[in-house]
């Protein structure tokens, strides 16, 4: 080897390659199936690592550079935030409860995200792959910290956030989220990726983030709206892997395309019954509001989702099995969640409310076909009750369904009179499911699906025995971080701190 | 209406999350590393074993002969969490990049002697596959480990050996570009030098125990092959043969072996602390390891030195990492 020659000039791609891929060899000494056991079961053929095509590329040195720039803006400004108790910026306390669901449910999945993605990154048997996870995986352990780091001062002057650890674990609406991720995590790699990496963040992540961070940034909440903007670039390569896979996957071996088109089948339909929580976010949550979730839909899900899918189809893909009925369902979900999550109010760590005059005058807008006829009258209902002194709680468990694990309390997508409800049974026993797509979800794995964890049940067992005053405790559910709005200390504490400081 | 929210004194609720305060109690406000870190991971009610291996738990500590009441004593003396982690290491980049510098507008690499360079190529540059190795081992210590506080650095971990890994690579395209890393693969996959290191790597590569991992590749081979490559043969050796420059671009290196060795040996420390047992199982696997890849280092510390001194700096390496373990509480 000619040693001290004038190095040439290597282009990018070429300079990646030597910086990554060329950095693995063929294993001799061992079996390839002993250092990687689980890439084979799922059923995917890769005939060629190497044709993986590196979604970005980053070296390690460029990474940490572009990375601690970000890191420094956003600790300026949530430091910045805390110190000028920016918290009695947003619009009023009633938006507490969007960061609060956030808090609860999203951010642990960034951090199961986290370990997830470091599982794949060491599972698949070709380096840019592993490498192109790895670096999601210290991402979302960044975008789960920072989250905290956010909320850390909210959780010094409100009810709500304290207890979010032990939540995740516990409440049974949280019980939603940490299912899909536990559910992403058990799959195999493949899966893993096609559930998180193409589904979540590909299809789905705009429809979660663009409402979530625009939202901030409407009701005043800069800690929450930087913590978004500081993610986006983030976001960027997680989409730019997301497709990747999938095309890697497509074009490796057409086997592998009934099993993919299985998966987005499935994950789609996981994705939307979750995004559901973020639907009632956007229609009832935010004082101010960006955009209804319907309007949201159609730009994220259906524009976006077409053109995907159009992409898709030369590889023989179809849009998700699904799709008909979350497009029929879109006008209702966030109503008939909303409906739920303020009926058993006694039992969410965050406050809902009754929609106000105003509130009421923008959902029959934004909902012309849907609002007013079926939803208005139950708000009606529970705001008469609310004027002669009582209040509309429904105190009895909901029924979870065994896939989702949301009540059952969507309705059939053809009449939305009828509540759908779906039974299948399994070795002798009963599982109930909210919908046709997660009764199919079930019914391909229902070996897995019986082992879930459902919040409910356990209430009635062992040591609760259905003793609801001690599953609150167990679950950490205070009554100051439960219940209406208008009576929390939320509420007042805000009207207080906000006067002392404004002057007219 | 005006607001002037930055005068007005309002009392907490809350000095921190209810975890925290179970952990550190409400008396100090907890540092960020605390709250990026303590029991962030599921504990409770998971939902599906995992497919691939459904004896298993989604998160396992049985996954580790290692036993722990509380893997979040496993914590990190370095305090990184995210941030604090990209910060330093961004810092390091920019030194290292006006190294890169400093070494290419002086042409240290033209002056420098040729049987340097020759050890720069034969030792140095086949080494980035190790770092590949380390960063696949790392990465899964993360994956599969327990605690946040145990595979959060881990992470990092794996990453920083990506890290070093690319920064061997620039100094091979820096001294005999793309043949440079042709021929150190080459002498990886091929030499009789290297081949007890490969194979050694590949076995590591089939263990799936998280903290055996983590025991055999952060502590023993690490520690065996950074005071050994980097502190002896680049930063005495070369140096004194007029390598100046080489160690210039592997300070990285070093300076990063110092940093982590002080969070790797805290681990050792706690988890041996915490039982006869655990120390039991440390002290095999480290004795077993240190041993072994005492034996593998021979012929790679020979690629730079005669026979007789490779010896002697291995023993070297060797004792000291002993000392290590020794300062950690494990074989007294």
């Amino acid at each position: 080897m000619d040693i001290k020659k004038t190095p040439k000039k290597l282009n990018v791609k070429e300079k990646y390659r030597l910086m990554t891929r060329d950095l693995a060899w063929e294993p001799s000494y061992r079996d390839e199936k002993e250092i990687y056991p689980y890439v084979d079961y799922e059923g995917i053929k890769v005939h060629d690592w190497s044709k993986w095509e590196d979604p970005f590329r980053l070296t390690m040195d460029a990474y940490w550079k572009y990375q601690a720039e970000k890191e420094r803006k956003y600790y300026a400004i949530i430091d910045a935030h805390a110190q000028n108790n920016g918290h009695l910026n947003v619009t009023d306390a009633r938006y507490l409860t969007a960061i609060k669901l956030f808090l609860q449910s999203i951010s642990p999945g960034e951090y199961a995200s986290h370990r997830g993605f470091a599982r794949v990154g060491r599972e698949f048997a070709g380096v840019g792959p592993q490498v192109a996870c790895q670096m999601q995986s210290i991402d979302e352990i960044r975008h789960a910290q920072t989250q905290v780091h956010a909320m850390s001062n909210y959780n010094k002057f409100y009810n709500g956030f304290k207890d979010f650890a032990n939540q995740r674990d516990r409440i049974w609406y949280t019980s939603v989220a940490r299912s899909f991720f536990d559910d992403a995590m058990s799959a195999g790699p493949f899966e893993f990726l096609i559930a998180i990496g193409f589904s979540f963040e590909y299809v789905l992540t705009n429809l979660l983030f663009v409402p979530f961070m625009s939202g901030a940034a409407y009701n005043g909440d800069m800690a929450t709206c930087t913590f978004g903007f500081s993610a986006q670039s983030d976001e960027a390569r997680h989409m730019t892997l997301g497709l990747e896979c999938i095309k890697f996957m497509l074009e490796q071996d057409p086997d592998n395309i009934p099993i993919v088109q299985k998966w987005i089948d499935k994950w789609f339909w996981r994705g939307c019954r979750l995004l559901t929580l973020v639907a009632a976010m956007m229609d009832y949550m935010l004082p101010k509001r960006v955009m209804s979730w319907r309007e949201a839909w159609n730009i994220y899900g259906v524009e976006n989702g077409n053109a995907l899918f159009r992409d898709l189809a030369r590889y023989g893909i179809k849009p998700p099995m699904h799709w008909d009925d979350v497009e029929k369902s879109i006008d209702h979900t966030s109503h008939q969640i909303m409906l739920g999550l303020y009926q058993w109010k006694f039992g969410t760590a965050f406050h809902s409310w009754t929609p106000t005059a105003s509130d009421i005058e923008w959902l029959k807008e934004k909902y012309p076909t849907t609002f007013e006829k079926y939803y208005l009258p139950r708000w009606e209902y529970a705001i008469a009750q609310k004027e002669n002194g009582g209040e509309y709680n429904n105190f009895g468990l909901p029924k979870l369904c065994q896939t989702c694990q949301l009540p059952c309390l969507f309705t059939e997508p053809d009449d939305p009179t009828q509540l759908a409800h779906r039974e299948t049974e399994y070795e002798g026993e009963k599982y109930h499911f909210c919908s046709d797509g997660c009764q199919h979800v079930f019914e391909q794995e229902p070996e897995k699906y019986v082992q879930a964890w459902l919040p409910m049940p356990s209430m009635m067992q062992e040591p609760l025995k259905g003793d609801l005053a001690a599953w609150m405790e167990w679950a950490s559910l205070e009554p100051t971080a439960s219940g209406e709005y208008a009576n929390s200390e939320d509420k007042a504490n805000f009207e207080k701190w906000r006067k002392q400081v404004s002057t007219d | 209406m005006q607001i002037d929210v930055q005068t007005v004194n309002i009392e907490q609720k809350n000095q921190t999350f209810s975890h925290l305060k179970k952990r550190f109690g409400d008396k100090k406000i907890p540092s960020r590393y605390q709250e990026a870190s303590y029991d962030l991971q599921a504990e409770e009610n998971l939902h599906y074993r995992p497919t691939w291996a459904p004896e298993q738990e989604l998160y396992d500590p049985n996954l580790s002969k290692i036993r722990m009441n509380d893997w979040y004593d496993l914590k990190d003396p370095r305090q990184f969490y995210y941030s604090t982690y990209t910060l330093n290491r961004a810092k390091q980049q920019e030194t290292m990049e006006s190294n890169f510098k400093t070494v290419e507008s002086l042409n240290l690499i033209e002056g420098m002697p040729d049987p340097v360079l020759a050890v720069a190529q034969d030792l140095l540059i086949p080494l980035r596959h190790a770092n590949y190795a380390a960063n696949m081992n790392n990465t899964l210590v993360c994956g599969y480990g327990y605690g946040t506080v145990f595979t959060q650095p881990c992470v990092y971990h794996a990453m920083d050996n990506l890290g070093i890994a690319q920064y061997l690579s620039r100094l091979g395209l820096m001294i005999g570009d793309v043949e440079s890393l042709e021929a150190a693969k080459q002498d990886w996959m091929d030499s009789d030098a290297w081949q007890p290191l490969r194979r050694s790597l590949e076995d590591l590569m089939c263990v799936r125990d998280p903290v055996e991992v983590f025991i055999k590749q952060n502590f023993v081979l690490d520690g065996l092959l950074y005071p050994l490559v980097y502190q002896r043969i680049v930063d005495q050796n070369l140096v004194e043969q007029g390598g100046s420059g080489i160690s210039i671009l592997t300070q990285f290196m070093t300076n990063w072996y110092l940093e982590s060795k002080r969070w790797v040996d805290s681990v050792i420390k706690t988890m041996a602390s915490e039982s006869a047992e655990n120390k039991a199982v440390l002290e095999e696997w480290i004795d077993s390891a240190a041993n072994h890849f005492t034996s593998v280092l021979l012929p790679v510390a020979g690629l730079a030195v005669a026979g007789n001194q490779a010896d002697e700096l291995v023993s070297e390496a060797h004792d000291e990492l002993l000392q290590r373990a020794k300062k950690a509480g494990l074989f007294k």
